[in-house]
């Protein structure tokens, strides 16, 4: 047996835009285990339940993330609801499906454009951005925000959108549609791409059912477990299917992604058509919650949780926020096992882990 | 979607995720509550869309097990819960002993 020496990765890295930390232990250039450490940016957010009102912790889980903010204020806001039996107006549903679905753009595409950087590939990278801009875009112009959106809310939402800026949004959706053909190419077709990415960091179906693997994370092992399916916000209305690969690798994760932004425009596009023309946006919300109820979404990097326990006065007792890196940890822990020392950067990359939510 | 909540004792926590485990399930979550001199302690488990909820009550002064051995991943939840609450759980399988989460004071959310 080889000599066995440990390795420090991160917190600080190139590839890593958040602090995480591994403990590589190696042989010779194979690593043998990976033993993580979090908490660098621990924020104690889901204590703020004693200080923030039902109604202002919608903003506080917002906060969670600068990248699924959207997400959380919407899974936050409909635990609460459940508890509260309020039954969100279709029209506010609706946007609600549209907004998520434009978090996916924008999260799958940053995504890209981290992944393309770190084996650099830098023209390709600035193209994922740029195309993500108009994703932003299109969130300044309906919510007023790029980063933080402050849309959600109990009852329903504060921001109507115009049929024009739908009309507008069906058009930037085609557009984006026919930009992303031409972006895509090079990640699923470019010889030294796949180089980076074929056979690395192997996860079978089996080996992420039993860690609990989310996300796409989890469906690029041939598992079709997609929450939207549970027909939350609008998507009981909307047609689509799970989007699986069976390879398990990181090129699967990467086609996962990837087929995900094109199945968000034309989620999109279903929404605009489907939904009603007009139509209240919220409901007044009468009393305070009493109760607890555990709300799944599916995220951008797969299933977020939020269990909230509420005891009839305007400060609830506990929110709880299992985010999707969380769940993914331990996945990555298993894909690393085995893999070349070169391979940890795009390997940590490909649980596409954002250490905000994971430490909230 | 079920969300119900099934009440199990502390000490019947390994014989119950051993039958969720053989059933199929995969763990989703595990986290803390605190209520007065007690913990809440809620483990989901998930099969297909399929959720089931156990929720235990454990006296502040009491152990858990842990259920690492069954489902290797409890390991990070497991952590947070004794780093943020201070519930005590005995046998993890990656034990970080308090150092999880670097955090001013310790277990916060106690």
């Amino acid at each position: 047996m080889s000599t066995r020496s440990v390795i420090p990765f991160g917190p600080q890295h190139p590839v890593l835009p958040e602090p995480i930390h591994l403990d590589l232990v190696m042989e010779d250039e194979k690593v043998v285990e990976a033993i993580p450490s979090i908490g660098f940016i621990h924020r104690g957010l889901e204590k703020l339940v004693d200080k923030k009102d039902f109604n202002e912790m919608v903003y506080v889980a917002e906060r969670i993330c600068g990248i699924c903010s959207l997400g959380h204020g919407l899974g936050y806001s409909e635990a609460v609801e459940h508890i509260m039996d309020i039954e969100v107006p279709a029209r506010a549903r609706f946007l609600r499906t549209i907004w998520s679905e434009l978090s996916r753009v924008h999260s799958h595409l940053l995504w890209l454009g981290l992944l393309a950087d770190a084996f650099g590939f830098e023209s390709l990278y600035m193209d994922c951005w740029r195309l993500r801009e108009d994703a932003l875009d299109m969130f300044e112009a309906s919510t007023g925000g790029r980063v933080i959106f402050s849309v959600m809310k109990v009852g329903g939402i504060r921001r109507d959108v115009s049929d024009e800026m739908l009309k507008d949004f069906y058009q930037r959706i085609n557009r984006m549609e026919e930009e992303l053909k031409a972006i895509s190419k090079p990640f699923l077709t470019d010889m030294a791409v796949q180089t980076r990415l074929r056979g690395v960091g192997v996860l079978t179906a089996e080996q992420a059912d039993a860690l609990g693997c989310a996300g796409p994370f989890l469906r690029a092992s041939g598992i079709a477990r997609d929450i939207r399916s549970t027909g939350y916000c609008a998507y009981g209305d909307i047609d689509f299917e799970p989007i699986i690969s069976t390879e398990g690798d990181s090129y699967a994760r990467t086609e996962c992604r990837i087929k995900e932004i094109f199945q968000a425009f034309d989620i999109i596009r279903q929404c605009i058509d489907k939904m009603p023309k007009d139509g209240e946006i919220e409901v007044p919300v009468k009393g305070m919650p009493n109760g607890e109820y555990m709300m799944r979404i599916e995220q951008p990097r797969g299933e977020a949780l939020y269990y909230v326990k509420a005891n009839g006065t305007k400060f609830i007792d506990r929110m709880r926020v299992r985010t999707p890196t969380f769940a993914n940890l331990s996945g990555l822990v298993e894909t690393l096992k085995g893999c070349d020392l070169a391979d940890v950067p795009i390997l940590v990359l490909t649980i596409d882990p954002c250490i905000s939510c994971t430490e909230r | 979607m079920n969300t119900e909540f099934i009440t199990v004792n502390p000490e019947s926590i390994i014989d119950e995720s051993q039958k969720l485990k053989f059933q199929g399930y995969h763990l989703m979550q595990q986290c803390a509550t605190r209520i007065p001199d007690a913990y809440e302690l809620i483990y989901s488990f998930g099969k297909d869309l399929e959720v089931k909820q156990l929720k235990i009550t454990l006296p502040e002064d009491q152990e858990i097990s842990s259920i690492t051995s069954i489902y290797p991943c409890a390991f990070i939840y497991e952590n947070e819960m004794h780093d943020l609450f201070g519930v005590q759980i005995k046998m993890i399988n990656i034990d970080f002993e308090g150092k999880l989460y670097r955090t001013a004071i310790e277990t916060p959310f106690k």
